[in-house]
């Protein structure tokens, strides 16, 4: 067809387009693990000094690493893995980027285009495996199309509403030659997405939010992705309107602010959800009414509200609550366009209403919904370890965490004032991404306080990674809130299933100080509330040391408050109001 | 403003969606597989490329509720092989299928077999000793209604095409 496999003046190697693409797009770095359909690509890698390879002990780690990478600094995160068994280690990694609109390009080797569909040595149709969990992804059939892909690749991750896109590349094509010339940018009449919103809505909306009596800004991940916080301060300070913050939203506005009622959701603030079912004029900026978020939504639609709704994605509006206002736009544009229409306005927000409005706001804080019972010296609370980290750390870490109950109290408990400082997976909830996570925030911001606020479950999903965290010496402190359950589980069982706790509980714990140690780490044992300060403080003095810290907390600590499945928001159960407790405590005997 | 009935209480309606996408390997299963992951109904869905060798032709025809069919729209345009969409529904269209029966002709049945697909404007387009091959074209209902007045026992067996449609007059689908 064409003798692109001999080399003529001006061609380059399929591998090395690979790599002159990465260094046009800015890579730093590329997180991946070798193989044989990509020894080509490997070798161009080792011959250049654009980028950083950092290499992971597997592959659902690199792509956990480059989505923190991206989560922190908000650039593209690439991962680079072999076919086969490399691309469906890395599929968990990017479903987990996908559901939370993280921007990924993930290259994979393929076996040669001949052998494709002959039931191959480490074959496996990874366009059609990841279909359903990639905002788009490519099969590279010729050499001369790498260049392009790529640049579309990275076009469609980072724009829009961002997602990971796989670009799939077969080990032959990697060998051919081809001359190269990469776009500067780029058109595709299938892809335009939207940016400014349209402006007789906007209009519309600061109309509505001005004539609001009890009004509420409900505010998620879109909020950071488009960064634009700045902007929502803005706007919730010219109004003096109550804002909350999805789990993923969590820093888009500064927690420390009293304008700020917490997270709202399942294991929202009473003040949040009770706002939030009670406000008659809502405006969504970036979030995506999640079922996490406003629980039943027959429940949720009983009573009348006016909903704005600003979301680059149209298919996030009206999805699973019927909008009022809906405004398609990168939430940047759209909150600096509503900014500029309130500086010009001469009407202000009805004072009154909102001085009776914040004042029943007020009622529902006086509930102290995020509180515990901290007055045991002998057993550590996890919600302790979590504010102390937050006091150690001048609430200015970068904290990633797994999944479970210790991420609830991470994210209840650290003050996030600023965004991109709060890493972690809402939308697939996939536990194991703790210390990858971590990986990727220290590689971004090398002097940054960097933690890994993690369950022994968890930890034990991607443990692996500690060995890569020695080789390229990332300073991580891993808070390990080790209740030996898989505390969700156990908690879910505890109140639903009459504490049957069906293969819930860690049995055969490692001695995980002898671990880290192993590894070149510091390891500690944190056993009593007293002590948990003070290791805090010298851990995060060693500066240069990988510290993994292991606290041993309440066993039977449940996650409040709480909004059971099939609820609504406000009917919550509250921490002060079971004694779910001393059930657990009998178990426990 | 008003109060907001839940999704599922709705009424389905069917629904003809045409859209125009990018001819490229693995488009048609990325339409195909965003029906099935988001449980969407999907009666019939056809494709072929379209004058313009680049471009394919899909019309799918589905039913829901209101907001399930705007999902379903946006959806697919969030696919980024498609290139546009259209809900037929939305203006006045035309539908058409062409299905092709095989049925039951020996003795007796000859004539009657004749004298229905006359009634339904078919054609017969294939002559056995037993048996008539009947060509068709119309609305999906037409066809139906064909099938309906046959007598289960002489259909020998069916192919339908699935619908394809085009709206009225000025309206065009086109990039
Ligand atoms: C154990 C556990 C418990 C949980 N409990 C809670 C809880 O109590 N409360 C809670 O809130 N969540 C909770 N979650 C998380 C929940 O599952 C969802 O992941 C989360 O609520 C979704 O957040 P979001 O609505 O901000 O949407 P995201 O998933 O962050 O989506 C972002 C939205 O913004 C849009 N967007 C992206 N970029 C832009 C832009 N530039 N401009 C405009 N729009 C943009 C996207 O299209 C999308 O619609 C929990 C998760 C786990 C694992
Ligand atoms: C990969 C994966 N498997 C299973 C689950 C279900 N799950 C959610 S939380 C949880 C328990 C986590 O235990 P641990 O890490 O010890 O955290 P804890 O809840 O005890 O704080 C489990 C099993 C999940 N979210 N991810
Ligand atoms: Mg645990």
């Amino acid at each position: 067809m064409d003798d692109s496999n001999q080399q003529k003046v001006g061609q380059i190697s399929g591998a090395e387009i690979i790599m002159r693409c990465l260094q046009e797009e800015n890579v730093k770095f590329v997180f991946g693990y070798p193989g044989g359909a990509v020894l080509h690509i490997y070798d161009a890698l080792f011959k250049q000094n654009h980028f950083k390879h950092i290499l992971v002990r597997h592959e659902q780690a690199a792509v956990h690493a480059a989505d923190a990478f991206s989560r922190a600094t908000g650039e593209v995160g690439v991962a680079l893995v072999t076919s086969g068994p490399g691309a469906t280690n890395a599929v968990t990694g990017i479903a987990t980027a996908y559901m939370d609109s993280i921007p990924l390009v993930v290259i994979s080797g393929q076996v040669p285009t001949s052998a494709i569909g002959m039931d191959a040595f480490q074959e496996v149709d990874m366009v059609g495996v990841t279909r359903p969990c990639v905002k788009h992804n490519f099969l590279i059939k010729d050499v001369r199309d790498i260049a392009i892909t790529i640049k579309k690749a990275f076009y469609i991750a980072a724009s829009g509403r961002p997602g990971p896109v796989v670009v799939d590349i077969p080990k032959d094509i990697t060998a051919e030659f081809a001359e190269y010339d990469y776009p500067k940018t780029i058109e595709m009449r299938s892809y335009t997405p939207v940016t400014k919103g349209h402006s007789g809505q906007i209009k519309k909306a600061v109309k509505i939010l001005l004539e609001a009596k009890r009004p509420m800004i409900y505010t998620g991940g879109g909020l950071v992705l488009g960064d634009a916080s700045n902007e929502l301060v803005k706007l919730a300070r010219t109004l003096g309107y109550p804002v909350t913050n999805t789990l993923m939203g969590l820093g888009g506005y500064p927690a420390t602010d009293k304008q700020y009622l917490g997270m709202l959701g399942m294991h929202g603030t009473y003040e949040a959800n009770n706002a939030m079912q009670d406000c008659d004029v809502l405006i969504a900026v970036g979030a995506r009414f999640d079922d996490r978020v406003i629980g039943n939504p027959d429940h949720f639609l009983s009573v009348p509200r006016t909903i704005i709704h600003i979301d680059v994605d149209p298919s996030s509006i009206s999805k699973r609550v019927k909008v009022d206002v809906p405004i398609v736009g990168h939430v940047q544009s759209v909150l600096a366009e509503m900014n500029e229409i309130l500086a010009a306005e001469t009407n202000k927000p009805d004072a009154a209403a909102l001085k009776s409005w914040w004042a029943k706001i007020d009622g529902w804080r006086g509930k102290k919904s995020a509180s515990y019972d901290g007055s045991s010296t002998s057993i550590i609370k996890p919600q302790y370890v979590i504010e102390k980290l937050c006091e150690v750390t001048k609430g200015d870490a970068f904290v990633t965490s797994d999944v479970g109950q210790h991420q609830m109290w991470a994210a209840q408990y650290y003050k996030f004032d600023k965004p991109r400082r709060w890493i972690n997976s809402g939308g697939l909830g996939t536990m194991g991404v703790g210390l990858p996570y971590a990986m990727g925030c220290q590689l971004a911001y090398p002097d940054a306080q960097v933690a890994c606020v993690t369950g022994e479950g968890s930890i034990q999903m991607n443990i692996q990674e500690l060995s890569t965290c020695q080789q390229f010496h990332l300073p991580i402190k891993v808070i390990l809130l080790n209740n030996r359950y898989l505390g969700m589980v156990r908690q879910w069982q505890e109140f639903f299933y009459e504490n049957r706790y069906s293969e819930s509980y860690m049995d055969s714990l490692p001695d995980f100080v002898k671990l880290a140690e192993s590894y070149g780490h510091v390891g500690m044992n944190i056993e009593k509330p007293a002590d948990v300060e003070g290791a805090l403080q010298d851990a995060f003095a060693m500066k240069d040391k990988f510290v993994f810290m292991n606290f041993l907390t309440d066993k039977k600590e449940n996650v409040f408050p709480m909004v059971p499945n099939g609820k609504g928001i406000s009917e919550m159960i509250l921490g002060s109001d079971t004694n779910a407790n001393d059930a657990a405590d009998e178990m426990e005997g | 403003m008003q109060m907001t009935l839940p999704m599922r209480w709705k009424a389905k309606m069917k629904h003809i969606i045409s859209l125009l996408m990018e001819n490229e390997a693995g488009a048609l299963s990325r339409v195909a597989g965003l029906f099935s992951a988001r449980a969407y109904n999907i009666e019939s869905l056809t494709v072929a490329p379209t004058e313009d060798a680049t471009l394919s032709r899909m019309t799918i025809v589905t039913s829901g509720s209101d907001e399930v069919i705007e999902q379903i729209i946006k959806q697919l345009n969030k696919l980024i092989d498609v290139v546009k969409v259209l809900d037929l529904n939305d203006g006045r269209y035309i539908e058409r299928e062409l299905m092709l029966v095989k049925v039951k002709a020996a003795g007796a049945l000859r004539e009657e077999m004749k004298r229905i697909s006359d009634i339904f404007r078919g054609r017969i387009i294939d002559v056995a000793d037993g048996s008539y091959t009947i060509e068709l074209t119309g609305s999906g209902s037409k066809l139906d209604a064909f099938l309906e007045a046959l007598d289960k026992t002489v259909i020998l067996e069916t192919v339908r095409t699935g619908a394809s449609g085009i709206g009225r007059g000025d309206r065009i689908l086109k990039v």
